[in-house]
Order: structure tokens, then C-alpha cells, then sequence
């Protein structure tokens, strides 16, 4: 499973073709749109949550790219609700960069922002959601 | 100095006067091995323990209180999730691992599940307005068929956090033996024994202080989700035939217990719902269970630290039955075990924090006199001291169903 945020910027010439629909028919893959635009010379932005298991996911981008859409991901960072997170130690098990640990014997567990590369694994396996992600939203509005 | 023997109202008084001393199972290792048992049973009259991880035998009996017209509420939703309203006309329990009616599920795997009965719970306790949908076939008495509302806890005339099976007496450390990653009610397991996934708090853990039951029955006054509540029976699966150590600690999954609370006085930080990647939704509960000094030999028993409690080694995957060892907690705390000479990096699902956050509650309810202890009225199925191996089962429970993870 795989979730990105993505800005998808669309030329004239496609901006009439049913691309979404094709995502989600082709690909498998599942959206949330955050942001729609037509510009008055007729360019397309959508800004969206695009969805899907690994394989999909990367076809479905490279479609995009095929059709001459241009293709960003938005710069995404984690942050830890404090409140929620309940210091259990289950996202220890995944996170590849060890932002996420734990310190002995006290058994807290620490998340290290710096150490964090926002592949976002932590945000489904944390039990209690405490693992959020935050995108720039300066990006998706220029 | 003769032998120690206390009895509950003697400690009470004590606890009335302000004069009991209290102190966590954590404490209590240090106690023990410093002074030993006779002279820990003289000083410390009650030792608190606390567990707080995903107890999925865990849910709530509601009363809405009757609508104009009346109905005999047959199917109900609280928040989209179905309850169970084969009850009188407008009771209902809500289980906290039924998923929202429309949640895909483990359709795209691994499934989120991210809204289900826990979640329910933990907004009614948060104070959340919670939408509640009801239908009914309808009779002479009940003529409503369909009733839609919005309801806060505090407008409910009834909510009782009612647990089947919680506060399991020890769990099986879970690793994967097969080439790809399962999604487990014991989290998110790696292929060929990436991580190793445990979930009790060890020597703070309640039945791992109180092995053969001897002061936990029905009527012992508890820390429940934030709240004073009691344990009432044993729970289901409670299995105290299995092979223990010299201590009598179990090596594997044995007692469990049902307990039972006012929902109205928790709180939202001891009852969170959750969502178990691959696997469902389920509700974090806080328990702190007291034990009572009353003799030397309860000193023993809660004297007991990570070192001298054991568990299983067991895969999830299907691929070998037997246990692939025995590790003790300290093991597991230290971040590592060896499974056949590998070294395995160990996951804790149950909160070490938030278990000694609630034995020191308890310790401070006690201590302040607000916490008195609640004498067992009923004792649960035990077995006798030493009981020879091979009246045992050598069984491991590996439970696929709904468990608990205490
Ligand atoms: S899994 Fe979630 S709740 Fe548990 S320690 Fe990690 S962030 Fe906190
Ligand atoms: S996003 Fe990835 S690297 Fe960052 S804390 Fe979560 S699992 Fe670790």
C-alpha cells in the first residue's frame, strides 16, 4: 500500500481527457482530491491523495508521466500527536531509519524528526494514528 | 518475629488512616530481593500493578433510553457501527472489534481499519457526540421502527464497560517464520523472524503478580479505564492448567479475567480505540489490579521481576506448531532474543509507560485512602502449588479468533 501526495499539472491538449478515471478503472488505484484548478488558458492542476499497492501505484504515475502529465510529489513531513501516541513500541518494528526507538529500561518511546526520511510506514502501523503526516501546502498553491 | 498474616480489613484500616504502604510491582522486585519475603510482608501492605494494550474482548452495554414513540431497537449503529440489539427493547452492547458497517475491510491488504467499536468508545468517553441509528420490525407495544439521534455519554441513562476477557496472565512472543510479511493481532510480523512482537508489561503485568488467583476474584476493586471498577469473574479462555515455573508463573497464556465498570466515570486516555494494520479494530484498555500483602508468601509472588517470567516463542505464519523457545522478559525488554542462535529485534505492543502510569495512580488512590481494597466474594479455577508437570498442557494457546492482548 502506498499514498502520496501528488500535483499533477496538465497541458491544454489533455486537460479534456478522463485521466482520473483511467487511474482508478486501469490502475486500481484510489484518490482524494484536494484541489482542482483550470487556469484560464485552459492548464489543469489537481492536487491529490493518490492510493494503491506498490505495482499499481508506479504504472499508474507512469501513465501520467506517458500522457505528458507533469508529475510532483509534495514535499511531506511526520509529526507525532502526543496525545495519542500511547508509547507502546509497535512502530519500532518498522520504521527503517530508527527515527522511531526506544529507550531502556525506561521503555519510552522516542520519535527523532531529524532522523525521519517521511516514508510514512509508521502512519498505518501505529495503532492509535498518532503518526501524522503533514505536506507543504505553499506548493499546492502557486 | 512470628509469621505475617494480614487480613483485608486490617489493610484497609490501614488505607482508612492513611498509614498503608503502598508500592508498585516494580518496587516491590527491589523490596524483596533487598530485604526478602518475610521482611517485605511486614512492610509493604498492598503492591499496584497496571497493563494498558489492545484488549480486543472488550465492549460496552448502552441503554439509550426509550424514544416517543417507543421502539424495540432490533438492529443498531453507534457512529455507522453495528451493535448487538438482541437485548431488551432499547438496550444494546457495542463489541470493540466490529469494524464500521461500510470499512473495506482486508479488500486492498493490509487493510487500515481505521473506525470500529474502540474508536466508538473512546468518543463517548471523550465527551463526542456519537450518532445513533436504530430499527426495529415493530409491534403493538413498540410501534417505532426507526429512530435517529445524536447522543453524548452523559445523555445515556446507562453505559457499562463490560470486558469478557482482559488482563491476560502472559501471551506468546510472536515472530514469522515464512517468506512475507503477515498482518497479526500480534502487529505487523516480518518475513523469516524480522522482528519478534510481545504484549504484556511483564513484572507490572496484574496475573503475573497473583499467579494462582489467590487474592483476584469476583468483587476485587480495580483500576479500570481511568475509574474504580471490579473484577467479576474469571474471563473467558481463563486456563490455569498450564506448565509453570518453580514461582508459579505460568510459561505460557493462562488466566484471564472479566471485569465490569461505570463507563460515565472513565477516561478517554485508558480507553483508546485502535486500528490493527491487516488485522481489525480493537480497544487499548487501562487496568491496575492491587494486591494485598497478605503474607509471606504474596510478597513472593509480587516480588517477581522480567527475569523470572517467561513466554513462548511462537510463529504466526503456519509454518511450524511447536514453540521455538522459551525467553524471559528481560530478554524481550532488552530489544533482542536469540531464536535458534539468531539474534530477533524484540516489539512491545503493550505499553510499559503507561502500565507503571497506572500502578502509580493506583498507588496514589490508596495511599490517599479514596481506594479501598474489595474482598473476593468467588475465587477462579486455579491449581495447587507444584502440581506435577504432566497434569499440564503443554498446549500454547495460539487463538486466530477475537484475543485479547494483555
Ligand atoms: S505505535 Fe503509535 S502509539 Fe505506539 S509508540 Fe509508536 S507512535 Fe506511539
Ligand atoms: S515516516 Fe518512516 S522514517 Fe519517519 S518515523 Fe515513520 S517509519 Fe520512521
Amino acid at each position: 500500500m502506498l499514498a502520496r501526495m501528488l500535483v499533477l499539472r496538465f497541458s491544454r491538449e489533455i486537460v479534456d481527457k478522463p485521466i482520473i478515471t483511467n487511474l482508478v478503472r486501469n490502475y486500481n488505484l484510489t484518490f482524494n482530491i484536494l484541489k482542482a484548478q483550470i487556469y484560464p488558458r485552459k492548464e489543469g492542476m489537481v492536487v491529490l491523495e493518490l492510493r494503491g499497492n506498490r505495482d499499481d501505484f508506479h504504472a499508474g504515475v507512469q501513465y501520467l508521466k506517458d500522457i505528458g502529465v507533469v508529475v510532483e510529489s509534495i514535499a511531506q513531513a511526520i509529526r507525532r500527536d502526543e496525545e495519542k501516541c500511547y508509547q507502546c513500541g509497535a512502530c519500532t518494528a518498522i520504521c527503517p531509519t530508527g527515527a522511531l526507538h526506544i529507550q531502556r529500561p525506561e521503555m519510552c518511546v522516542l520519535f527523532e524528526s531529524e532522523r525521519c526520511s517521511a516514508c510514512e510506514l509508521c502512519v498505518k502501523a501505529c495503532p492509535s494514528r498518532a503518526m501524522i503526516v503533514t505536506f507543504d501546502k505553499n506548493i499546492a498553491m502557486d | 518475629m512470628g509469621a505475617v498474616h494480614k487480613s483485608y480489613q486490617e489493610i484497609n484500616e490501614k488505607i482508612r488512616a492513611g498509614k498503608a504502604v503502598v508500592v508498585t510491582a516494580e518496587e516491590m522486585v527491589g523490596i524483596v530481593r533487598e530485604k526478602g519475603t518475610r521482611q517485605a510482608a511486614q512492610q509493604v501492605d498492598v503492591v499496584t500493578t497496571g497493563t494498558f494494550a489492545p484488549m480486543c474482548s472488550s465492549g460496552v452495554f448502552i441503554n439509550f433510553g426509550h424514544t416517543d414513540p417507543p421502539i424495540k431497537a432490533g438492529k443498531v449503529w453507534l457512529n455507522d457501527v453495528p451493535a448487538y440489539g438482541g437485548l431488551a427493547a432499547v438496550d444494546l452492547y457495542l463489541g470493540a472489534t466490529e469494524p464500521a458497517f461500510d470499512d473495506p475491510l482486508n479488500k486492498i491488504k493490509p487493510g487500515t481499519f481505521e473506525y470500529g467499536g474502540g474508536h466508538v468508545i473512546h468518543d463517548l468517553v471523550s465527551g463526542k457526540p456519537v450518532r445513533l441509528r436504530a430499527e426495529a420490525y415493530g409491534t403493538d407495544c413498540y410501534p417505532n421502527r426507526k429512530v435517529e439521534m445524536t447522543v453524548t455519554l452523559n445523555d445515556l441513562p446507562y453505559a457499562v464497560l463490560c470486558n469478557p476477557r482482559n488482563a491476560y496472565q502472559n501471551y506468546n512472543c510472536a515472530v514469522n517464520l515464512s517468506a512475507r510479511t503477515i498482518y497479526t493481532y500480534m502487529g505487523a510480523l516480518k518475513p523469516r523472524m524480522g522482528n519478534a512482537n510481545y504484549s504484556t508489561s511483564g513484572q507490572l503485568s496484574p496475573l503475573l503478580n497473583d499467579p494462582y488467583y489467590r487474592t483476584t476474584g469476583l468483587g476485587t476493586r480495580i483500576f479500570l479505564g481511568g475509574a474504580q471498577g471490579f473484577v467479576v469473574w474469571h474471563g473467558s479462555q481463563h486456563n490455569p492448567a498450564v506448565r509453570r515455573l518453580a514461582n508459579g508463573v505460568p510459561r505460557a497464556p493462562a488466566g484471564t479475567l472479566m471485569v465490569l465498570g461505570d463507563l460515565k466515570a472513565m477516561l478517554p486516555r485508558w480507553l483508546m480505540g485502535v486500528s490493527m494494520q491487516g488485522y481489525g479494530c480493537s480497544l487499548a484498555v487501562g487496568i491496575g489490579v492491587p494486591i494485598p500483602i497478605l503474607d509471606e508468601e504474596m510478597a513472593a509472588f509480587t516480588g517477581v521481576s522480567d527475569e523470572d517470567i517467561v513466554t513462548q516463542v511462537k510463529d504466526y505464519s503456519f509454518t511450524q506448531s511447536e514453540p521455538l523457545g522459551e525467553v524471559s522478559y528481560a530478554q524481550l525488554r532488552s530489544g533482542a532474543i536469540l531464536v535458534n542462535g539468531r539474534e530477533v529485534t524484540t516489539v512491545p505492543l503493550s505499553s510499559y509507560v503507561r502500565a507503571k502510569e497506572i500502578a502509580n495512580i493506583l498507588k496514589d488512590w490508596i495511599q490517599s485512602g479514596s481506594f479501598l481494597l474489595g474482598e473476593p466474594q468467588h475465587f477462579f479455577p486455579t491449581v495447587q502449588r507444584g502440581e506435577p508437570e504432566e497434569n499440564m498442557s503443554d498446549e500454547v494457546i495460539v487463538d486466530f479468533e477475537k484475543p485479547p492482548l494483555a
